[in-house]
């Protein structure tokens, strides 16, 4: 008969190495070596937002098609227009090529984005960009899940901007992050990583 | 004051010896020519209630460092320089910039992700194919005053 000293013993180094399998996966040398956090596979992720024209969406919504993720707000006048912009021309240059790509803007002040907002915002842009609002703490999990952080910065008259991860995140079919094509990197960069997602989602939905 | 008055009735003449400057020419300068802009555009706006973003080149062509401290335009109730940046975690953030200095024979842009022309609490919004025109403040008492096209809210720059 074992003492309980004995199974407290086992059950610790059970976990012990549980935790230490993950975080070799996930963070250790096992990680892919993308700089910084990375995100989670959208299989791990649990969220519930609102698309542009009211309907539920979440992680199960992207997995199965390449992705193309990113965070910003309505009311950002430089960085969010413009990655909206640029996204819009990578697409027009993959042609038919990006059509089964899932492209969305999630916001980060769900406060001031609501859904009809972000269908006028999205309207203006590439028609395959999705943008996705819901509540606070929903935004919160989504955030979460993509290692992605916000903040409110309160302005001198009242109004307020956000501060928030501005890359934009790429998935395989599969759900697996790929990349992220960093804030001002060239055409010639993002295009090809674009590419890659795609790539790898065909390579990972036939093993 | 007297040079300063001076020196203003000379530029006016020079103005009116050139003729009145083209409203909205691809470049636009300081009547003395030492200031010269170039490639001015604006977003269109969704409405009023969001901050619109301007952006331009201004050249330094005198001799004398200058810098660009403010911004005045009948369109925006607050309109001040912004600078937008990225830390290397990847998150963007946005502040009012100091003043911007532009050496001798130097150039400053303001251009998506970095500097822009911040024009908040908008008194109508900006409508793609119309124009505005924007003032901006240098350090040497000089205004300039422009005339900004806006184009789509997808533009990329000045071409669109």
């Amino acid at each position: 008969m074992m003492s309980v000293a004995k199974i407290a013993a086992i059950g610790a180094a059970a976990v012990f190495a549980a935790l230490f399998v993950g975080w070799w996966q996930v963070d250790g040398p096992g990680a892919d070596p993308a700089p910084g956090k990375r995100p989670m596979p959208l299989s791990s992720m649990d969220f519930s937002l609102t698309d542009q024209d009211g309907q539920e969406v979440g992680p199960e919504t992207l997995i199965g098609h390449p992705s193309l993720v990113f965070f910003g707000f309505t009311y950002c006048p430089d960085v969010c227009p413009t990655t909206l912009s640029d996204i819009s021309g990578w697409l027009d240059e993959l042609g038919p090529e990006a059509e089964d790509l899932r492209t969305v803007l999630i916001t980060v002040d769900p406060d001031r984005d609501t859904v009809e907002t972000m269908a006028e915002y999205v309207s203006y842009f590439h028609p395959q960009i999705q943008g996705w609002t819901g509540l606070p703490d929903q935004i919160a999990a989504v955030a979460e899940g993509f290692r992605a952080t916000y903040e409110k910065v309160e302005g001198e008259d009242g109004s307020y901007t956000m501060n928030h991860t501005a890359g934009v995140f790429l998935f395989d079919a599969t759900g697996r992050f790929v990349s992220v094509i960093d804030y001002h990197e060239p055409r010639e960069f993002a295009v090809p990583k674009i590419r890659r997602a795609m790539r790898d989602g065909t390579k990972g939905a036939k093993s | 004051m007297f040079k300063t008055f001076a020196k203003a009735f000379q530029s006016l003449s020079v103005a009116l010896l050139m003729g009145l400057p083209l409203a909205a020419s691809a470049q636009q300068m300081s009547e003395d020519a030492s200031i010269v802009v170039e490639k001015p555009w604006a977003r269109a706006s969704l409405g009023t209630s969001r901050p619109g973003g301007a952006y331009l080149t201004v050249r330094n062509e005198g001799s004398e460092s200058i810098s660009l401290i403010g911004l005045r335009t009948d369109i925006s109730g607050m309109a001040s320089i912004h600078e937008t940046s990225t830390n290397s975690d990847g998150v963007s953030s946005m502040a009012p910039a100091d003043d911007i200095m532009i050496p001798a024979g130097g150039m400053i842009a303001l251009e998506p992700g970095g500097y822009h022309a911040m024009l908040m609490q908008l008194q109508s919004p900006l409508v793609e194919g119309e124009t505005f025109s924007l003032t901006l403040l240098f350090s040497d008492g000089t205004e300039l005053e422009i005339t900004v096209p806006v184009l789509g809210i997808g533009a990329r720059g000045p071409e669109g």
